[in-house]
């Protein structure tokens, strides 16, 4: 893992040196709210509903045992005594006061941490996948890349009140986590004649007009990265619309201009921007990659682990659905659920935050990761320690097996919290769970991502799920749409709209009919809701879903 | 009168010939340029000595570039951001490619000498001086 160097240590400390003197010049009047908003966004404070919100970066997702115990202790003294792991890999504590987070910000620093750039209209804290460097299926981990990005993209001068938020994701395995075509630059790990480069996708994006990225460059050579990462920003810093925020995001600047324009203006820039880059990144990128190298993984008996799985059927369900295959044998990826059925999506106390830290450190080479599905994760555990693994989150109320199930729900923080909001998005995750649990279906259901967001914003990813639901506001009441058939993998797709929309109290039970109809429709129990949906398209499940339309047209 | 900030402090302004307006005169000395100019075409003649570019709103990030765009296309004269710049952009500018910052007396009784100064070690704790070879913003 990544430690800093004495520049980054030096770096951070000037800049809350800095964010505290913003702070005591707003009060004193020197900056004015409009002038103090993007300072404090671009140090992840935000207004929201109630209260500030601030947004610790967990950059690519990845972090220690020791930072862990830094969240949960500043959780507990400047929070309500828990935090909220975001899509974006970040954790969010949603009760700090203004006087407060000068000290949070020194505190996080202590351990390497910050919230630089995770709002605002900067480039964001980039996000990676997050079985980087454990996953059976990587070519490359992408993490030292990732924090590459992270140096390149912090206080970058140019690029601080950019026309809109600018969100950066990178992949090393086939197998795409990272949602990079749901992101204003994803970046794909590709070799070409056994040379290192990356894919570019450029335009991609959720929110109101959501877009699949389009590849901007098929092969780039990894040297160029930075060059062309700062032609695109460059490009769009001038060229993004800044008339509309809603036009404002790079995927309707590429979108109105054309990729084929959009790409000539980026390869002229780069052509002028190349030469001030003379492989100085380079070497860092290698000290860098020095310091992600593998843990020393051990060659032990995994019998404790095949005979717990035998004897204990709570252990087997668990291990048959939060595990994902790891690179060294005996070892396997874990997925702590964060998605307890009835809790809400995302949320871990400060005491969870502890055990899951100390379980890092004891079984799991002191990693930890954040997963743009609200998950945390231990990379590297050995076979034989899952049984305590397993008991020890079980008691803490974190062992809950429903990974990639119906119950493992991506939800935005919705009315709840967000000032943007226009309808609640927890409750209904939390009923959805709840009810699926009472029927005791969701094993049987298989995989199936449901995704929902409280606005059109898409915070909550909903146009990706395989099922969407996008709460509305229509004449002061809450009315739920829903989407089928989207797909956040390499097979990216925004779903189709099903038709109306719904009430709170009607979702529930809409979403039922659809995932009972899926279950009659499926040719065999292997096929899932997204191949049957697939296969069969909307109709059958549209009919589900309005039975009293065909009904009326019978 | 406006404010001239520099490394140094506060100081009057002390150019005294006119800026033209871009696309005005091909010839002039000193430029104005507005804040959706684009710095490909902005014509580097020999006596051109300064360039002004605008800030309509400190929100609006477009002058950094297009200072970065001039120095690259190998401007060494006299880089100058103009309007609504806070002493927090004052690293930004400077690492941008700009010499100076033009203020109005407003915005420097509000924010006096000693916030810009705080600024004015801009050269460290830069992660782009790190990352590629340095080059000083000025030739």
């Amino acid at each position: 893992m990544y430690s800093y160097t004495d520049f980054d240590a030096a770096f951070l400390k000037e800049r809350n040196a800095q964010f505290r003197a913003q702070v005591e010049r707003r009060i004193d009047g020197s900056l004015t709210e409009d002038e103090f908003k993007p300072l404090r966004l671009m140090n992840g404070l935000y207004l929201q509903l109630h209260a500030y919100m601030l947004r610790v970066a967990i950059p690519y997702g990845t972090l220690n045992s020791r930072q862990m115990h830094k969240l949960a202790d500043i959780a507990d003294k400047w929070d309500k005594g828990y935090g909220h792991f975001t899509t974006r890999q970040n954790i969010q504590y949603n009760w700090p006061k203004l006087r407060d987070v000068p000290d949070m910000l020194d505190a996080l620093a202590e351990v390497d941490m910050h919230a630089i750039q995770t709002s605002g209209n900067t480039i964001r804290n980039v996000t990676a996948d997050h079985f980087a460097g454990a996953a059976a299926d990587e070519i490359a981990d992408p993490r030292p890349v990732a924090e590459l990005i992270r140096q390149w993209s912090t206080d970058h001068p140019e690029f601080q009140f950019l026309p809109r938020k600018f969100k950066v994701a990178v992949t090393g395995s086939p197998n795409d986590r990272a949602v990079t075509r749901a992101h204003d630059i994803g970046l794909r790990m590709v070799t070409r004649d056994g040379e290192a480069g990356f894919e570019v996708i450029v335009g991609g994006g959720l929110g109101r007009t959501p877009m699949i990225g389009k590849v901007i460059r098929e092969f780039l050579p990894r040297a160029d990265l930075l060059p062309y990462l700062e032609a695109i920003v460059s490009v769009y810093n001038l060229l993004g619309r800044r008339d509309n925020k809603y036009k404002a995001r790079i995927k309707i600047t590429v979108h109105e201009n054309g990729l084929d324009d959009f790409r000539a203006r980026v390869e002229e820039r780069f052509a002028l921007i190349r030469p001030q880059f003379t492989g100085v990144d380079q070497q860092m990128l290698s000290a860098i990659e020095a310091e992600f190298a593998p843990p020393v993984f051990r060659d032990a008996p995994v019998t404790a682990f095949e005979d717990a799985r035998r004897h204990y059927p709570a252990f087997r369900s668990w291990a048959d659905t939060n595990l994902t295959e790891h690179r060294a044998a005996g070892y396997a990826i874990v997925t702590v659920s964060l998605k307890a059925h009835g809790a809400t999506p995302g949320d871990a106390t400060s005491a969870q935050m502890r055990l899951m830290a100390d379980l890092a450190k004891r079984y799991g080479h002191d990693e930890l990761r954040i997963s743009h599905e609200q998950n945390v994760i231990l990379p590297h555990v050995h076979k034989s320690d899952l049984p305590s693994v397993y008991s020890a989150l079980a008691a803490a109320g974190l062992g809950t097996a429903n990974v990639g199930l119906i119950s493992d729900i991506i939800a935005c923080p919705g009315m709840d919290y967000c000032a943007l909001a226009t309808a609640r998005s927890i409750p209904i995750a939390q009923e959805i769970a709840t009810r699926f649990e009472e029927l005791k279906l969701e094993h049987d259901i298989g995989p199936l991502k449901i995704k929902i967001s409280g606005c059109i914003n898409a915070c909550g990813h909903h146009h990706v799920g395989h099922i969407g639901i996008l709460g509305l506001d229509r004449a002061g009441v809450e009315n739920y749409q829903i989407t089928l058939g989207g797909d956040s993998t390499e097979d990216a797709a925004i779903g189709t709209r099903a038709g109306p929309g719904f009430s709170a109290e009607d979702i529930i039970p809409a979403i039922e009919r659809l995932v009972r109809a899926y279950l009659e429709l499926r040719s065999e129990p292997a096929e899932t809701f997204l191949q049957t949906y697939r296969r069969l398209g909307l109709e059958p499940f549209k009919a589900a879903l309005y039975p009293e339309a065909r009904a009326n047209a019978a | 009168m406006s404010i001239l900030v520099t490394d140094t402090g506060f100081a009057p302004d002390n150019w005294a010939e006119p800026i033209v307006t871009l696309g005005v005169a091909n010839d002039a000395t000193a430029l104005d340029v507005p804040s959706d100019a684009d710095p490909a075409t902005i014509p580097l003649c020999d006596g051109l000595q300064l360039i002004r570019v605008d800030f309509p709103s400190s929100a609006d990030g477009r002058g950094f570039t297009i200072a970065r765009q001039l120095r690259l296309r190998g401007f060494t004269g006299r880089l100058r951001a103009r309007g609504h710049v806070l002493a927090d952009q004052y690293a930004m500018a400077r690492r941008s490619g700009f010499d100076e910052v033009e203020i109005s007396k407003e915005l420097a009784a509000r924010q006096p000498e000693d916030q810009w100064r705080f600024r004015a070690n801009w050269r460290e704790n830069d992660y782009q001086t790190r990352l590629r070879t340095h080059k000083p913003a000025k030739a």
